[in-house]
Formats: C-alpha cells, sequence, structure tokens
C-alpha cells in the first residue's frame, strides 16, 4: 500500500473551506438563539441603606407685603425701585389726595371759627354774668330802699325781674358756651378723620416683622396709574423668611417629617448644595398631582440671596435603617406577580422570590428575606432571563462604554 | 471509488469557491433583507413585551398610544386600580424626539453629532417591574429619583453617568438598556412620569413668554380692576395633567377579554388586549413598510433563485467538452449526472455558509435591528438546495444529450 502523495490542490482547498466552517459554527453557536446570555454577577452586601427622598420646588418668601392704597386712587408717587432694601415703617409711595389736602384746609379754617365760637360764648357768658350780678345787686339796693320807703314797690319789682332777666342770660350764655364746645370738638374729629384719611394714603411699610428689613420685588404701579382698593403697588418681602416650598412623590414619601436635614441644590448653582432643614409638612397634600408639600429653610441664607421663583432641588435624608443584606435595583425583576432575583444555580439561572424593605437614591434595596449576604446574583443581564437559559458571565456586558 | 466531482472541483478549485462565495454574498444579502423584516416585526414585538402590560387603556376611540396620538387625565389610572383582575395600573407618556447630550459650548458640533431620534418614555420611577418599567437594564439601576434621571437605550449611543438635555432639562443617564425601541426602531430614553409630562406639553421660553404677552394682551384675561384673573389664566396655561396612555397588568386569573370589556363599559375609554394591539401595530402601523420590505424580499428571493440556477447552469455548460469526452471514454450516464448533483450541492453549500456567515457579522452594523431567525436560515437553506438541485437536473438533462463527438469534434 503505497501512501497517497499529499494533493496541495485538495489541502488548499481544505485550507479555505475549514476556516469559513469554523467561523460559520462559531457565529452560530454565538449569536442568536443558541448564544449564552451574558449577565453580570453582583453579591448581595450588608450595608446601611439610607434612604432619601428627593423632591423638586421653588423658592418663595414666607411672608409677602403687598402694599396698596385702601380705596381706589391713583398713585401720585412710587419712592423705591425693585430690588431697594427698606426698613420697617419706611415710606414707600403716597397716593394722590384728589381734595383731601383742600378739605383738610377747610377743617382748619373751620376749626379756628369754631375756638372762636367758643370765645365769644365765654365772653357771652361773662358779660351775662356781670349783668346779673348788677341786677342782682340792684335788687338787694332798692328792696332796702323798700324798706325804707325810699322806692316804690313798681320800681322794686322792675328791678327784681331785670334780675331773674339777667339770671336767664346767664343761663343762656353757659348754654352757647356748651355748644360753641361741642362744635369744636366736632370739627376737631372731623379733623383727625381727614388727616387720618390722609395718612393711608401714604404707602409704608409694614412696622413690624421685617428682621432684616424688606426687599422690593415688584413695583406694579407707576406713579399716574390709577390701582382699586386692595390692588398692590409694590411688593415687598422678608428676606430673612426665604424657604423651598417642595413637592415630593407621594410614593415612598411616608417618613417626611419636620425637622429632617436637607440638601438644597438652586439650578443656577447645581454642583453647590445648601444646607437646609424641613420647616414644616404640609397638612394638605396635592390630590391631583399626588405630591406631599413640604417647606424647606435655609440654614443659612445664602449670598446672594437665591431669587424668588428660582427652581431647587431638593434632597432629604431620612433615617438611616440598620445595616441589612441589599442588592441593586437593577438586580429585582417582577415575575408572576412576585418581585426577586435571578441567581446562577448550576451555570443556570433560577429565579428567588424576595421581600423587599427600604430602597435608597442610589438604587440599592434592602432585603426583607429571601437571601443572604455574600449570596450571588445576577446584576445586568443581555436579554430577559428564564429558567434554564445559558448565561455566560462576563465582568461588563457589550456596548457598554466604562 | 474515485469521486468525479471532487476531481472535477480540485482541478479548478479557485473557480470553484470564488464562484461559491459570490453565491454566498447574494444569499447574504436575502437572508439580511429576511432578517430587516423579521426586524421590522420584531421592533414592534418587543415594544408591547417590554410595556409589561396586558391591557392598554387610551383615549375613546382612538387606535393609541403608538398608532394615534391618545390624551388621558392622570388620575383615572387610580379608578382602574380598584377593578377586579387589575394588578397594577401605571401612567405612560409616549413622545418621539431629537435627543442630544448636554455639553459645554465648546463641543456643541460633538454634540450635534451625537443627537439621536428616540422616543421619550415617561414611567413612574421607584416601581419595580411595574407596567412600562424597562424590564433588564445592561448597566447602571433603575430611576429612583421623582426628577431628572434617565435611563436609556445603548444603541442612543449615550453613557452612563453623562447629561442630556430634553426641551429645557438636564437628565443625567443612570442606567442603560438594549433593544427598547419604539416600533419604527426608535431606541427608548426613559424619564420619570412628571417631567416627560412637562418635556410634552412644555413649549420653549420664547413660546411660553409670547403666550403671556398674549394672554395679557386679551380684556378678557387681564381685567382691569381684577389683576389675579391673569395669575390664573397665566397658571393654567403652563400645566399639563395629561398622559398617553393607562398601561394594565392584570392578575394571573384574570381574563383579559373581561376586564377590557369592563373597562370599555364603566370607564368610558378605549382598551386593547395584548392580541389586539399587536394587531393594531402590525396591521396598521408597520403594515405598508413591512409589506414593501417583503415585497422586495419576495423579488429578491426569486432574482437570487434565478441568479443561483443561472450560474450553476452556465457552470456545467462550460464542461460540456469535458463531459463528452467523459462520455466518449463510456462513462455512464449516471457518474455524470452525480458528478453535476455533486458540484451544484456543494456550491449551494458553499454559498449558504458564506451567506448566513457575512449576513451574522453585518447585520449588528445596520441602523435598525436586524432578527436573523434559525427558521430562516434553515427554509433558505432547504431552497438553496432544491434550485441548486433543480438547476443542475436542467444542467444534466444538457450534458446527457451532448453528443460525445463533441469532444473530438467542435
Amino acid at each position: 500500500m503505497n501512501v497517497p502523495k499529499p494533493n496541495w490542490r485538495a489541502l488548499s482547498l481544505l485550507a479555505v473551506l475549514l476556516p469559513l466552517l469554523g467561523a460559520f459554527l462559531w457565529l452560530a453557536l454565538t449569536s442568536g438563539p443558541l448564544a449564552p446570555v451574558l449577565v453580570t454577577l453582583v453579591s448581595v452586601e450588608e450595608r446601611a441603606i439610607a434612604p432619601a427622598l428627593f423632591g423638586v420646588g421653588t423658592v418663595e418668601a414666607r411672608y409677602t407685603y403687598r402694599i396698596g392704597p385702601t380705596i381706589a386712587g391713583r398713585v401720585s408717587q412710587v419712592a423705591v425701585q425693585v430690588g431697594e432694601r427698606v426698613e420697617a415703617g419706611q415710606r414707600l409711595g403716597e397716593m394722590d389726595p384728589v381734595d383731601l389736602d383742600e378739605r383738610l384746609a377747610a377743617q382748619d379754617a373751620a376749626l379756628r371759627r369754631a375756638e372762636s365760637g367758643v370765645v365769644a360764648a365765654r365772653a357771652q357768658v361773662r358779660d351775662a354774668q356781670a349783668r346779673r350780678d348788677f341786677a342782682s345787686a340792684q335788687v338787694k339796693r332798692y328792696e332796702q330802699l323798700l324798706l325804707a320807703r325810699t322806692a316804690s314797690e313798681d320800681t322794686a319789682e322792675a328791678k327784681r325781674q331785670e334780675a331773674q332777666i339777667a339770671e336767664a342770660g346767664v343761663a343762656l350764655g353757659l348754654a352757647n358756651l356748651e355748644s360753641a364746645e361741642q362744635d369744636l370738638g366736632r370739627v376737631r374729629a372731623e379733623r383727625a378723620a381727614l388727616v387720618r384719611q390722609r395718612d393711608t394714603l401714604r404707602l409704608v411699610a409694614p412696622a413690624d416683622g421685617l428682621p432684616l428689613g424688606g426687599l422690593v420685588v415688584s413695583r406694579d404701579a407707576e406713579p399716574g396709574s390709577t390701582v382699586v382698593a386692595g390692588q398692590s403697588v409694590v411688593e415687598v418681602v422678608d428676606p430673612a423668611s426665604l424657604w423651598v416650598d417642595v413637592r415630593f412623590d407621594q410614593l415612598g414619601a411616608g417618613a417626611l417629617r419636620a425637622g429632617l436635614a436637607a440638601q438644597i441644590a438652586l439650578r443656577s448653582q447645581p454642583l453647590g448644595a445648601l444646607e437646609g432643614r424641613v420647616e414644616r409638612v404640609e397638612p394638605r397634600a396635592d390630590a391631583i398631582t399626588e405630591e406631599l408639600l413640604a417647606k424647606v429653610v435655609f440654614a443659612d441664607l445664602p449670598d446672594p440671596l437665591p431669587r424668588l421663583g428660582e427652581l431647587a432641588e431638593v434632597t432629604v435624608a431620612l433615617a438611616p435603617r440598620p445595616a441589612a443584606p441589599a442588592v441593586p435595583n437593577a438586580a429585582l425583576h417582577r415575575r408572576a406577580d412576585a418581585l426577586g432575583v435571578w441567581v446562577l444555580d448550576d451555570g443556570e439561572p433560577s429565579f428567588v422570590p424576595l421581600t423587599i424593605g427600604a430602597r435608597d437614591l442610589d438604587g440599592w434595596v434592602e432585603i426583607r428575606s429571601g437571601l443572604t449576604p455574600g449570596a450571588t446574583v445576577i446584576w445586568h443581564s443581555q436579554a430577559p432571563l428564564s429558567p434554564g437559559r445559558r448565561v455566560k458571565v462576563v465582568e461588563q456586558l457589550p456596548g457598554v462604554a466604562p | 471509488m474515485i469521486s468525479l466531482a471532487g476531481r472535477d472541483i480540485l482541478h479548478g478549485w479557485g473557480k470553484f469557491v470564488f464562484t461559491g462565495i459570490g453565491l454566498g454574498l447574494l444569499i447574504g444579502v436575502t437572508l439580511s433583507m429576511a432578517g430587516i423584516y423579521r426586524g421590522m416585526v420584531d421592533d414592534a414585538e418587543v415594544l408591547l413585551d417590554n410595556s409589561g402590560a396586558d391591557l392598554w387603556a387610551v383615549q375613546k376611540d382612538t387606535l393609541g398610544p403608538y398608532a394615534e396620538p391618545s390624551n388621558l387625565a392622570d388620575d383615572l389610572y387610580r379608578s382602574l386600580q380598584t377593578l377586579p383582575g387589575v394588578a397594577r395600573a401605571a401612567n405612560v407618556t409616549y413622545l418621539t424626539m431629537q435627543v442630544r447630550p448636554l455639553t459645554d459650548a465648546a463641543s456643541v458640533g460633538d454634540a450635534a453629532a451625537r443627537e439621536r431620534r428616540a422616543m421619550v418614555v415617561g414611567v413612574v420611577p421607584g416601581g419595580f417591574g411595574e407596567p412600562g418599567q424597562p424590564e433588564s437594564l445592561v448597566a447602571g439601576r433603575h430611576l429612583t429619583r421623582g426628577h431628572y434621571e434617565a435611563v436609556a437605550d445603548v444603541s442612543t449611543g449615550f453613557r452612563l453617568g453623562e447629561r442630556l438635555r430634553i426641551r429645557r432639562h438636564a437628565y443625567r443617564v443612570v442606567g442603560l438598556t438594549r433593544r427598547t425601541v419604539s416600533s419604527g426602531g426608535d431606541p427608548m430614553i426613559f424619564i420619570p412620569l412628571k417631567d416627560a409630562q412637562d418635556a410634552q406639553f412644555l413649549k420653549d421660553n420664547d413660546a411660553i413668554v409670547a403666550q403671556r404677552r398674549r394672554s395679557a394682551a386679551n380684556p378678557a384675561f387681564n381685567r382691569p380692576g381684577q389683576p389675579q384673573v391673569l395669575d390664573a389664566v397665566l397658571a393654567a396655561q403652563t400645566q399639563s395633567n395629561s398622559v398617553n396612555a393607562i398601561l394594565v397588568s392584570l392578575t394571573p386569573d384574570a381574563d383579559p377579554d373581561r376586564v377590557a370589556a369592563d373597562i370599555r363599559r364603566w370607564k368610558h375609554l378605549s382598551v386593547y388586549t395584548r392580541a389586539e394591539m399587536n394587531e393594531i401595530l402590525q396591521a396598521k402601523l408597520i403594515a405598508t413598510s413591512a409589506r414593501q420590505i417583503f415585497m422586495f424580499l419576495v423579488i429578491l428571493s426569486v432574482v437570487s433563485a434565478a441568479i443561483v440556477a443561472f450560474i450553476i447552469y452556465t457552470l456545467t455548460l462550460g464542461k460540456i467538452r469535458e463531459i463528452a469526452v467523459l462520455k466518449l471514454i463510456g462513462t455512464r450516464n449516471r457518474t455524470i449526472a452525480g458528478m453535476i448533483l455533486q458540484q451544484a450541492i456543494g456550491l449551494g453549500l458553499i454559498g449558504f455558509i458564506v451567506g448566513k456567515t457575512v449576513a451574522t457579522l453585518w447585520a449588528p452594523v445596520f441602523p435598525k435591528y436586524v432578527l436573523l431567525l434559525p427558521g430562516d436560515a434553515a427554509r433558505g437553506f432547504l431552497i438553496v438546495v432544491i434550485i441548486c438541485v433543480l438547476a443542475s437536473l436542467v444542467a444534466i438533462r444538457a450534458a446527457l444529450r451532448v453528443d460525445p463527438a463533441e469532444a473530438i469534434g467542435g
């Protein structure tokens, strides 16, 4: 038997065909439905979950003073500009008094007239008293003369009558005086009322409640424009009372309490977190948007002040929970109404139902029961898993840049 | 026994192999076209799979949310949740738009180059396995915050930790998914529902300012003496409480048709079961484009089959002189026929292997999903073999009719 000569043609043909066949088989096994699903693993860690709540809100002032007239009128002067700081009680502007000043002048004249009336009435009283004194002296004298029979009964009677008239004159004078005094009181009161009215036309900052002074945030009417009663001309806020009106999703926000520490990130400075504190959780939640409302105050007011209405992201740290087994939330799946994770059992995935507890914003979920620390679970997978599916464990899934 | 076919192939194997590779590329194109068609259908199915819903509740008398626009009030889901048979109900919004990474001014060109068309899906964050949530991630984590986080499909090209811009807000990519696409094949980006509602109805800042000015100029809104009316109107104009659909998942023992009938009757919404939704997507949404591709696939298959047949036929006719010599030296017809048949099938095999290999290799390069099904491959293989056999039969007939005299004549 002779050894067949190596057939170079056959060998070179095989050299072309075999790699082709190899590539075909390799591709058939590594892609398509026969290929294993690539997965990454993570081990269940014992860690203290620090749950936190994330909400979005706007910077607002707790105390806003809308300062405007109490009666309709025309603005005559606005003394402050937006952004100015004002002190408590400072005059901010004035309404046009229309005829108030003239009426005040008229009241002044009326007052002086009433005062003169009182003086005149007093003089009248004195005049009447003098007449009465003289008349009663005359009566006494004529009565003695009558006793001495040097005057007639008629004359004495006439003197008595004069005395009675003089007495009535005094009473009249006193009554006139009383009337004049009352008149003076009325005129005074009327003038005081006008002065008070005049004062309400002055627009002033609130007298108390502004520990750091006020900040003018808007100037809603310019001199010459007409405003109705209650409409604001100048709006002043208390800058010491700035807070963030935050909305938290109701989902999982049950532990939100007043007094919790909060981090406030203003939209204008997204990287600089400010310290804050939950001042209060509103007793009324928003039923439409399904959010809880809370007010978060700044620990220290930043300088410059955050702008009113600026968007702020607020993260409230809830009380950390004791260390417990935890997995990343990407490992959790729902399968036939049960929540659980996939574990590698003899190289094949199998589903382990769990009960879960708290979760934090970094994606860690506390496991109440179902797994112990140190167990390995499937973290990320290239495709949805099913029991018995071929899987291959890799460090990182393809297509995911580090 | 000496294999005549093998001998002949070895004699001119270069020609044989390269013809096979040429055929293979043609078969590869045909298989890819089948893959494109399958991928299109699969995109629609995967959209339904990923939504994790058993029922879709949408605006009455619409085919929403994928095939037609649909708008619902966002508190309606509560009334669905209480229905018997309903396990979970979740709001969802869909909005297809251009998304680009958020960058500094220096790399604006780069950001524009990486801009992707994506379907922005608004989901309720925090619930695991809730309808609408991406089922499995390839990196990162699910949404945990109620605002400004995103989970993006890998094919968008966004990376973990990157920030992207949707309307006026910046979102941080915290997780990546794979094969989460819209029925049109656009990758999905999941963002929290509240942000998505804003993004869907929020106008740009210029439009808002212009709208404010318009409202202020309208005496009906800006009444003298009642300045608060304008504020109220402006506030009402910038709010949105709409969602596109409510995804409902049922308890294991519930009958989808029955629950759907309940919702239709008592909640006055249109409801679609999984089968109906599949029908809407397949028969209405992607029907024409899928049929277009399918038509092209049919033509391509016919043309490929014809070309394969011609090649085998001409390959045989090219050897007509050698066959005449074989006949002259008294080779049996069976042997000649076998040779031609074996060569044809060999050519078909090489072609199929090359075709399947190149189709698998270039499938991931396609911008849209190409799904190469093993069933399609098996069918393709069968068709290739049958065409080879048929073509070789014609060639055999020609070969057997050749006059041995031609070997010496001519």
